[in-house]
């Protein structure tokens, strides 16, 4: 059985379609219409929902935002799942409703519940941080205009309009920050029932050891279809064993795609999200070791602390409701060309702990993928850590994501350029690119290319022509081989301008925030 | 005390003009708009719906009882005949209720909607990757596209073309593959002024197409009606014409058939002829069992099977004295049509009609070609052929500044048409429509003056010398819209108010709300016109039933045409009302007059002549009250046509726009040399929309539309593979602007002067014009890469200008320059 809120009901959920979406939940079982399906591909977010959970104070709850199009209902075990019919009270819109109504932020309307539920998790997630945000800014001029553009861009990327352009919404938002920061906001009828619901939630959770467990019968066969949430690694490791055919879902951003997209039944799935022993995330000097289940939210103020280049360009990972769900064992996991985390985590020579019934492994990133969609996890395995070594510290360490648009876009190419130079000369070099071949991809040639030149741009060349050489990229929707080869050189040239010269921006990125 | 405006013909026998005239005569007599709903920047009639959950569209109306859900079954490939069409697996599979192919259809096969050539399924000949072969009803959603999976397809291998789709609209106009035959304009005499030109330019260039991509997905809920009928609710920019097909498909009398459209998530033009089909589908499944039906296309399904903004390939031949005038101009516009006539004819037209922009050329040949290709369909979409005309004569601005090495803008004014003051004789317009009202000198003025262009031109080439990597442009082009539909009978419209004893109103008409604000400006102008509060007006759903044999709602028209109709309405209540209460109130040494009556806010008052006296005063619901007792009618149609268009398509001359809209904007963009990424980190916009009706709605849709055309001409890339599949065929692989492209500074103002043609409160059309102004855009990042060159070289850059073309654009520049100093070297 499954247990949470809608809104403010309790559902308990005996049978369940282990592949039923929160979106299909929401529009078909429970006719509440307001949340709507763009894309069923996680890419629109006009079916933006926001989860509510215990957070790790009590009585505090976290509010994400969620694409419901590619969220399995059975994850919601425990959970608050919180939709836009349930924001107003009585006709009193909430306050991030009325921002949007002021503003004239909604056109045809179509996109604008997803914008409401967004603008609410921004809301909520500004009045929690909103002491230590505050603090961080100039005194004498509160809100930095461009600081707060970006934290508008970062809540709102991942919801598309067609209609407005975006300028009304900006303005709301803005609206909506400086209200949650005033000294008179006393909150929303949310904050007000923080500590029931949290009561709640955690009385949900607290029940027999099953729960968060669901199945149905087959129209198929004669098995039963389950979700499955494990509480620990020993009981999921034991899941996958009995069920080989299962699917492992953590944040299920990309596997859902093969439900709502090629629409092919997923009978058995086991759920990351309630493994304790995956959640955590453990930062020394030596090491950063990021929980198979932590999402990629979650882990990037940890990322941000020790690799603020990997963490700018996970600012561009998909969109913020894709990594409020997503994780990095996700991502490397599911070993698409073009993730963009694994040419990162090759560069930095991380290490993956696997468990499985068999036991306990560790398998470098480096040599993990060994085709296309293909690695060397065992049967049945499970990543449960993403152990980052932090011993690049005095490298010089750049990722560059090149993509059609800034925003919620797929790479045509992405590369990690990391070298070490001692008097002039490099003497130590990482290079993992995606969106080249077909696996995420370190060039040992190139690195040793690089070694023994200066970190100059005439001290590359050599490294380029390798890499020109060697690599065979594919021409598809989002770029020509052409291009690609031409980008994985040009960025080699980029990153040793910026060694040379660090004061002059040769992004536009950089150049567009220096003068902001 | 502000004169009451009174019909001056009965509702009964419209006489647009006459009531259009009387209308603007009052507003130029002075009559001001300083009270009433007009001017006010009131929020969309919907928006608390919107941002509640409970706006409905058509996909969340409860679906009655035992209703079904439909999926296509669509061809896996772009050309071929077919051999083999199983459906047996798919009648077989779980839910399914019953399968239907082309053969089944009772009436009309072919839903072309102005020429034949759109079958509404094929099982015979493949013409385009996604042609629907057979639609399948089921149970559920889920149970009907898992059906629709399990069709088994074959093509005949030996047939002529299979799997070899022709896919260039170049190759296709020079095999005479065309959907409609070729159109020419001429104006003076081309070839002798070429051969007086100092200098001869000329280029080609390719404009990509564009995905609409509404939010809201094509979408049909078909119901049976008792007397053989079918209701259709319907996401579409066009009610009547999905009346009209549906019934032809059905092989029933119109007056069976009723359309509902309450609001779309979003048309853009791709539901203005393309939404009917899904209908017609679902009516069909209706139809024959008998149930409801629901059809709505899964995203992807959507995007492979719905036609697009026309690609299209241009090229000029430009004739210019030293300065840079242009003397003569020979234009070819190809338009990538696809398979089918659909609204192409139009389309075309439109962008020879705007291939002159804003620039007289007064020598000029423009040719444009309808080429036939094996994709699917392209359609209207905001602007309908503009945009791409206006990109030929826009590339050939820059190119003349390159080659007289003057800044662009000079160049452009240099060109510009005439005003009634300055060089009132270059006025005619390559289809000798005269140009009048040309306010574009002062509006680039104004814009030059206000977003500082001279000054930061001079910076930016300061820092283009010392920037190696990073480059920025700077651009400002102007627009000059042409507005009503070039199909002359569709410049009508019709409305319907009914006034209810307690004084609140409903008005329906023929317009179609999008997401535009059109429901929210006719609410408004009905307001105003009866003199009462917005919130008393409710507009209603589109419905045939209610105001009959619409025009779509397209070509930027709906308040024009619409608000017009719906004041005519309005004006008919209004002088029933009045003549009701001077009969009422007026005694023989009391008489009381019309004009003394004053209709504002909710209130009527009216008084003697005698100042001395306070006037009477009712409410306007009271006075409606006493109207019905007093048994007058409180129900009026209205109706409008535009006056003074016309157009000899066979002598390619008339005056087929009533008026023009205008606008101008500056982009400034930084460019990185090294990858082709860029920013566009300042936008200036001064849009002419006549007097506004609504200035929050009015800047809603520059914005909108500004944004919506930079995605066309940046990030926005269709790209099908060469046996005629869509490869962006989802939002993962086709990227419309998100939120972070937006400029960090976007100045939009409104150029405030009242439209000098009648139109409804002097307003200006402004869907659509706005659009254009995203080429500054394109022009900027012209501009940056030229710069590497110190503007001597005037790129090639097709659009969308990706990062990966604008790199190209880049090494192109590059290239070109390392050969001109190893020929220099040589010579030395």
């Amino acid at each position: 059985m499954i247990r949470f809120l809608l809104n403010d009901q309790i559902q308990e959920i005996e049978k369940l379609a282990p592949d039923l979406t929160i979106l299909e939940y929401l529009r078909t079982v429970e006719v509440q219409r307001g949340t709507k399906e763009g894309c069923a591909s996680g890419d629109c977010g006009a079916c933006t929902v926001v989860i509510a959970e215990p957070s790790n104070v009590e009585g505090k709850l976290s509010y994400k935002s969620a694409n419901s199009c590619i969220t399995f209902v059975g994850s919601l075990h425990g959970k608050q799942l919180i939709t836009v019919e349930h924001l107003k009270q009585g006709r009193q819109l909430h306050n991030t409703q009325q921002a949007m109504v002021d503003c004239h932020g909604s056109q045809c309307g179509f996109c604008t519940p997803g914008f409401v539920m967004s603008l609410f998790a921004l809301q909520k997630n500004q009045s929690a941080a909103s002491g230590q945000a505050v603090q961080s800014f100039d005194p004498a001029n509160p809100v930095n205009p461009t600081q707060q553009r970006h934290q508008i861009e970062l809540a709102l990327g991942g919801n598309l309009c067609r209609c407005t352009g975006y300028r009304p919404i900006i303005d709301a938002a803005a609206n909506v920050l400086s209200e949650a920061r005033s000294d008179s906001f006393e909150g929303d009828q949310f904050d007000q029932q923080e500590t029931n619901t949290w009561e709640q939630l955690m009385a949900l959770r607290s029940e027999d050891p099953s729960s968060g467990s669901v199945s149905e019968a087959s129209e198929r066969h004669s098995s039963e279809r389950h979700f499955f949430s494990p509480k620990s690694i020993n009981e999921l490791t034991g899941l996958l064993a009995k069920y080989p055919q299962a699917r492992l879902v953590a944040g299920g951003t990309d596997l859902a795609l093969e439900y709502t997209q090629m629409l092919k039944p997923l009978d058995v799935l086991v759920y990351t999200g309630s493994v304790a022993e995956m959640k955590t995330v453990s930062l020394n000097d030596a090491s950063l070791t990021i929980g198979g289940a932590v999402s990629l939210s979650e882990a990037m103020p940890y990322i941000q602390q020790v690799l603020p280049e990997f963490a700018n360009m996970m600012e561009r990972f998909a969109a913020l409701q894709v990594r409020n769900q997503g994780t990095m064992a996700g991502n490397v996991a599911n070993a698409s060309p073009i993730g963009d985390t694994p040419p990162v985590l090759l560069a930095l020579d991380a290490l993956l702990h696997v468990h499985s019934a068999e036991g306990k492994t560790v398998i470098p990133v480096n040599g993990f993928f060994t085709g296309y969609r293909q690695t060397t996890l065992p049967a049945g395995g499970v990543i449960t850590e993403i152990e980052i070594p932090l011993n690049k510290t005095d490298w010089h360490r750049r990722v560059y994501k090149v993509s059609k648009r800034l925003e919620d876009d797929i790479s045509a190419v992405l590369a990690a350029v990391m070298f070490k130079v001692e008097d002039g000369l490099i003497v130590d070099a990482r290079l993992g690119f995606g969106g080249v071949a077909a696996v995420p991809l370190r060039v040992e040639s190139a690195e040793q290319a690089l070694i023994g030149q200066p970190a100059t741009v005439d001290g590359i060349k050599a490294a380029q022509a390798e890499l020109a050489n060697t690599l065979k990229p594919l021409t598809d929707v989002r770029a020509t081989a052409e291009y690609r080869l031409q980008l994985v050189q040009n960025l080699l040239t980029r990153a040793v301008l910026e060694y040379q010269q660090p004061e002059q921006a040769v992004t536009v990125s950089s150049e567009v925030s220096a003068h902001a | 005390m502000r004169k009451v405006e009174l019909a001056s013909t009965q509702n009964n026998e419209p006489n647009p003009q006459a009531l259009g005239s009387a209308t603007s005569q009052q507003e130029r007599a002075g009559v001001s708009l300083v009270t009433g709903a007009v001017g006010k920047p009131s929020k969309h009639e919907s928006a608390v719906q919107h941002v509640s959950g409970s706006a409905r569209y058509v996909d969340d109306l409860i679906e009655p009882a035992n209703g079904l859900y439909a999926a296509v079954i669509r061809s896996p490939i772009a050309k071929g005949t077919l051999s083999k069409l199983d459906l047996s697996a798919v009648k077989a599979s779980p839910g399914v209720v019953t399968v239907m192919t082309i053969d089944e259809v009772p009436g009309h096969k072919d839903i072309g909607p102005v020429f034949p050539g759109d079958p509404l399924m094929t099982s015979t000949e493949v013409k385009f990757f996604g042609q629907v072969l057979a639609v399948v009803a089921a149970s559920t959603e889920m149970q009907a596209r898992r059906a629709a999976q399990k069709a088994v397809i074959e093509f005949d291998p030996s047939a002529a073309g299979y799997n070899q789709p022709l896919l260039d609209p170049r190759k296709a106009v020079a095999k005479n593959s065309l959907v409609r035959p070729s159109h020419y304009m001429t104006l003076g005499d081309v070839d002798a002024a070429f051969a007086q030109s100092a200098q001869v330019l000329e280029a080609k260039q390719h404009v990509g197409g564009q995905e609409h991509f509404y939010l809201e997905g094509q979408v049909s809920l078909a119901m049976p009606t008792e007397e053989g009928g079918m209701l259709v609710y319907t996401s579409s920019q066009h009610p009547s014409e999905v009346q009209k097909l549906v019934a032809e498909v059905l092989d029933i009398p119109l007056n069976r058939v009723t359309v509902d459209m309450r609001r779309m998530g979003g048309g853009f033009g791709g539901k203005e002829s393309q939404a009917a089909q899904w209908a017609c589908l679902a009516a069909l499944l209706a139809d024959k069992t008998g149930r409801a039906v629901k059809l709505r296309l899964p995203r992807q399904d959507d995007m492979i099977m719905t036609g697009k903004r026309h690609p299209f390939a241009n090229q000029y031949r430009i004739g210019i004295d030293a300065e840079g005038l242009i003397q003569a101009a020979d234009i070819e516009v190809i338009g990538d049509c696809g398979n089918s006539p659909d609204l192409s004819d139009a389309i075309v037209d439109r962008a020879m009609f705007h291939a002159d922009n804003a620039y007289f050329l007064p020598n000029a040949r423009i040719a444009g070609h309808r080429a036939l290709t094996n994709t699917v369909s392209h359609t209207a979409y905001r602007g309908f052929g503009g945009p791409q005309g206006m990109m030929i004569i826009e590339r050939a601005m820059d190119d003349i500044a390159r080659a007289v090495g003057k800044d662009p803008l000079d160049v452009r004014k240099l060109n510009l048409y005439g005003t009634d003051s300055v060089n009132p004789e270059r006025s005619m317009t390559p289809y000798h429509q005269q140009v009048e009202f040309n306010y574009l000198p002062e509006i680039i003025e104004q814009l030059e003056d206000s977003s500082d262009y001279r000054a930061r031109r001079t910076a930016i080439r300061e820092y283009n010398k010392t920037s190696p990597i990073l480059k920025k442009g700077l651009a400002l082009t102007p627009i000059k819209f042409g507005i009503s539909f070039t199909l002359q009978h569709l410049n009508q419209a019709g409305a319907l108010i009914h006034i209810y004893t307690d004084g609140s109103i409903q008005v329906n008409h023929g317009g179609t709300e999008m997401g535009q604000g059109l429901h929210t400006k006719v609410g408004q102008i009905v307001a105003q016109t009866l003199g009462v509060k917005l919130e008393s007006i409710q507009v209603t759903a589109t419905r045939t039933d209610k105001v009959p044999n619409t025009s779509p709602t397209a070509a930027s028209s709906g308040t024009d045409l619409n608000g017009k109709a719906a004041q005519n309405a309005a004006l008919t209540l209004k002088q029933r009302l009045v003549e009701f209460l001077v009969a009422e109130k007026s005694t023989a040494e009391n008489p009381l007059t019309a004009e003394s009556i004053v209709m504002e806010d909710g209130m009527v008052s009216w008084g003697s002549s005698d100042d001395s006296n306070e006037p009477e005063t009712m409410t306007f619901a009271e006075l409606v009250q006493a109207a019905y007792v007093g048994r007058i009618s409180l129900s009026s149609t209205g109706y409008y046509r535009t006056p003074k268009i016309w157009y000899d398509r066979d002598q390619a001359k008339g005056r087929p726009f009533f008026y023009f809209a205008l606008g101008a904007a500056v982009s400034e963009v930084l460019v990185d040399t090294l990858t082709g990424e860029y920013k566009v980190t300042r936008v200036d916009i001064l849009h002419d929309v006549g007097r506004s009706i609504n200035p929050a709605i009015d800047r809603g849709q520059i914005e909108g539309g500004f944004i919506q055309g930079m995605g066309w001409l940046t990030t926005e890339e269709l790209v099908w593979h060469e046996d005629g599949r869509l490869l962006s065929n989802n939002p993962a692989t086709y990227k419309i602007p998100a939120i972070g492209d937006t400029p960090p500074v976007f100045n939009v103002e409104l150029y405030e002067h009242a439209n000098d043609e009648a139109t409804v409160y002097n307003s200006k059309a402004v869907g659509e014009p706005p659009f254009m102004l995203a080429i500054s855009v394109w022009s900027a990042l012209r501009d940056a890469v030229s710069s590497l060159s110190d503007y001597t070289i005037s790129p090639d850059l097709d659009a969308p200008a990706t990062p990966e073309r604008v790199l190209k654009a880049v090494m192109d520049v590059q290239r070109q320059l390392a050969e001109t100093s190893l020929n220099q070297e040589a010579e030395l």
